[in-house]
């Protein structure tokens, strides 16, 4: 069963002063329970396409659709409510709020629906221990070390129990073996929890951990 | 950590981060909205120095003597001014219409017992009434009427003059030895009643201490005219009449009137008399209005500097709310709310610092007794929250528009 799926999706950046072709015509099927991983070069569109597999990305031309449903024919309200619980970002820079703790961290796609205060912070503390940080809960994130900053971003990924997770380079700022154990993680969300996970990536050694593979080239996918 | 982790929490946690930033952020609000207390504090403190005056002179119209302004009048020193008694019987014999209650009196500044005084002499009788009615009228800065307060016609059945309800006793009976003593001058004479004081070497028997009114009343002593004018050797003189004068008599031309029989003499009203400080005061709240629009456009200006640095600041973390589902309401709520807790801090910083500085300033530039005006709070802190969410609303509307690309791109 197709979840999420792009339709001659194109991206134009900056009209005014020179155009950037980032994706062009990209068709891409993403089966449930799968775990696609796309590769390419630096400047390739990567990036480009999870963003907008992601809602955050209004496409020059194309559509991607989730569960069948146009996602940019959504009114913004509705796109914001995919973004917040349809899937989890997970990117390279981590991108963790600096000022709160790593459970605050985790709680804050929690804020915007029903959860109760306690409920939050009960389901942050068990998404933290999952992933073997429950003595850093209370860690501001520049008391973390990178692969503990990473763990903190895949629980906040987790926050609101997403079908989906969508991983931009997420071992692209740790070393080898950091980027094992994230990937290790990864592939657990997929087996044990039966997520859909999409990658990007341009390390041939993360895309090992997919069990479908596209390349994208210039904006071109294959 | 606090038990629940909120949306106020996160504003909350990223103001005090930036403590010294947002308070420097705030210095306009808080200059201008203190400037804008402050001056609303010292005129309303003002207009209540104007209106204790009227009740302190329980008249409308005031006669002097040629050459005397009210001030010489208030001031009562010994080289005042006087004129004859017999200009008060004038005015009552000549039975002109509308004067409802003539009143002569003798002041004079003087020390008894090494105070301070002002001493008053009165005549029982006349000594009727202050209606304290121009005091509202005074407060809300509405227009004063000509020389007279806007008194229902039918209050009492008689149209024309105001029902009487004097707010002072009327005093009936004094004795040529007995003294009323103002409150004030009471504490500080430690005179009782039924004690005495001695005056100018004359012992006089404390009839009455009067009941503390906030006026310059309550630092005078009150005795028989005669003996006023005996004990300073002035011979029949009084150095005022205050007369009651009816509204409508007033507007047919009682003053007129009043001149033809006392043509050396300097007749006014009570308007004559607070025109010039209410007309101040009137000034003061335009300008107060004046200023407090000119902070709300530069308040607003530097507020949304404010939020636009903040914004930029924080492009990288407004970018991550967006991707876990903030929506552009969202972002909103966020930056409105961030821009309303400094707008409450700094109108209460505000409100704090025009009213120090109003009653600092106020006993020493116009010799004026300041208090709070608690009601200003309420104003500032909408007038500050208004500035900044005014401020913050373009700053607001530039981050929930970001392209998230722009926000997600590794720095
Ligand atoms: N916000 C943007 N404005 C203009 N050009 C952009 C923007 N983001 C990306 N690009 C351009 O689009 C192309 C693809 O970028 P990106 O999707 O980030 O690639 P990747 O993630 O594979 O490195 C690049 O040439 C990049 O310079
Ligand atoms: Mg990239």
């Amino acid at each position: 069963m197709i979840l999420l799926e792009t339709a001659g999706l194109t991206k134009v950046y900056g009209r005014a002063h020179g155009e950037v072709r980032a994706l062009d015509g990209v068709s891409l099927a993403v089966g449930q329970g799968s775990f696609t991983v796309v590769t390419g070069g630096s400047g390739s569109g990567k990036t480009t396409l999870l963003l907008a597999l992601g809602g955050l990305i209004r496409p020059t031309e194309g559509q991607v659709r989730h569960n069948g449903r146009d996602l940019y024919g959504l009114p913004e309200r509705e796109l914001a409510g995919y973004r917040n619980r349809s899937v989890g970002f997970v990117l390279q820079t981590f991108n963790l709020v600096p000022y709160l703790t790593a459970a605050e961290n985790v709680m804050i796609p929690m804020l915007l629906n029903g959860h109760r205060p306690g409920g939050r912070r009960r389901k942050a503390d068990a998404l933290l221990d999952r992933l073997g940080m429950a003595d850093r809960r209370d860690f501001l994130p520049r008391e973390l070390s990178v692969g503990q900053q990473q763990r903190v971003a895949i629980a906040r990924a987790l926050a609101n129990d997403p079908g989906i997770i969508l991983a931009d380079e997420p071992t692209g700022s740790l070393d080898r073996a950091l980027a094992a154990d994230i990937l290790g993680v990864l592939s657990e969300l997929h087996r044990k929890d039966g997520r859909t996970i999409v990658m990007v990536t341009h390390s041939n050694e993360a895309a090992a951990c997919g069990d479908r593979r596209h390349r994208l080239a210039g904006g071109v996918l294959s | 950590m606090p038990a629940s982790f909120s949306l106020r929490s996160l504003v909350r946690k990223e103001l005090m981060l930036r403590k010294t930033r947002m308070i420097s952020g705030l210095l306009v609000i808080v200059l201008g909205i203190g400037a804008v207390v402050g001056i609303l504090t010292v005129t309303r403190a003002s207009n209540r120095a104007v209106s204790a005056q009227l009740d302190a002179l329980g008249a409308n119209i005031l006669v002097l003597p040629q050459g005397a302004s009210v001030s010489d009048y208030y001031a009562a020193d010994i080289d005042s001014p006087v004129f004859p008694e017999s200009y008060a019987t004038r005015v009552v014999t000549s039975m002109i219409p509308g004067v409802d209650n003539t009143s002569p009196k003798l002041s004079r500044r003087m020390t008894v017992g090494g105070v301070a005084v002002v001493l008053t002499g009165i005549v029982p009788a006349s000594e009727a009434a202050a209606k304290p009615m121009w005091q509202r009228s005074v407060l809300t800065g509405a227009d004063l009427p000509a020389g007279c307060a806007p008194v229902p016609a039918a209050a009492d059945g008689k149209s024309g003059c105001p029902p009487a309800k004097p707010e002072r006793m009327r005093i009936e009976n004094l004795g040529r030895t007995e003294a009323l003593v103002g409150a004030a001058a009471a504490r500080r004479l430690r005179a009782r009643e039924g004690g005495s004081v001695v005056i100018a070497g004359k012992t006089f028997s404390v009839s009455r201490v009067l009941p503390e009114t906030g006026t310059v009343d309550d630092g005078r002593i009150f005795i028989h005219l005669r003996s006023a004018q005996e004990l300073l050797g002035a011979g029949r003189v009084v150095s005022a009449i205050e007369i009651m004068g009816c509204c409508s008599a007033i507007s047919e031309g009682l003053l007129g009137k009043l001149r033809n029989i006392l043509p050396d003499t300097r007749i006014v009203t009570i308007n004559h008399i607070v025109s010039a400080q209410v007309g101040t005061n009137r000034l003061m709240a335009r300008v107060s209005v004046v200023l407090a629009l000119i902070i709300l456009v530069v308040g607003s200006l530097s507020m949304a500097n404010v939020m636009w640095a903040n914004v930029e600041e924080r492009k990288k973390e407004l970018g991550t709310l967006i991707t876990v589902g903030f929506g552009r309401r969202d972002i909103y709520l966020l930056l409105f709310s961030r821009a309303a807790a400094l707008g409450l801090v700094g109108g209460v910083l505000g409100y704090l610092l025009g009213t120090a500085t109003a009653m600092l300033a106020g006993p020493w530039i116009a010799d004026l007794r300041v208090v709070p005006v608690a009601a200003f709070l309420a104003l500032s802190v909408g007038l500050a929250v208004g500035i900044s969410v005014l401020g913050c609303w373009l700053p607001a509307r530039g981050a929930a528009r970001l392209e998230p690309a722009a926000m997600m791109q590794d720095p």
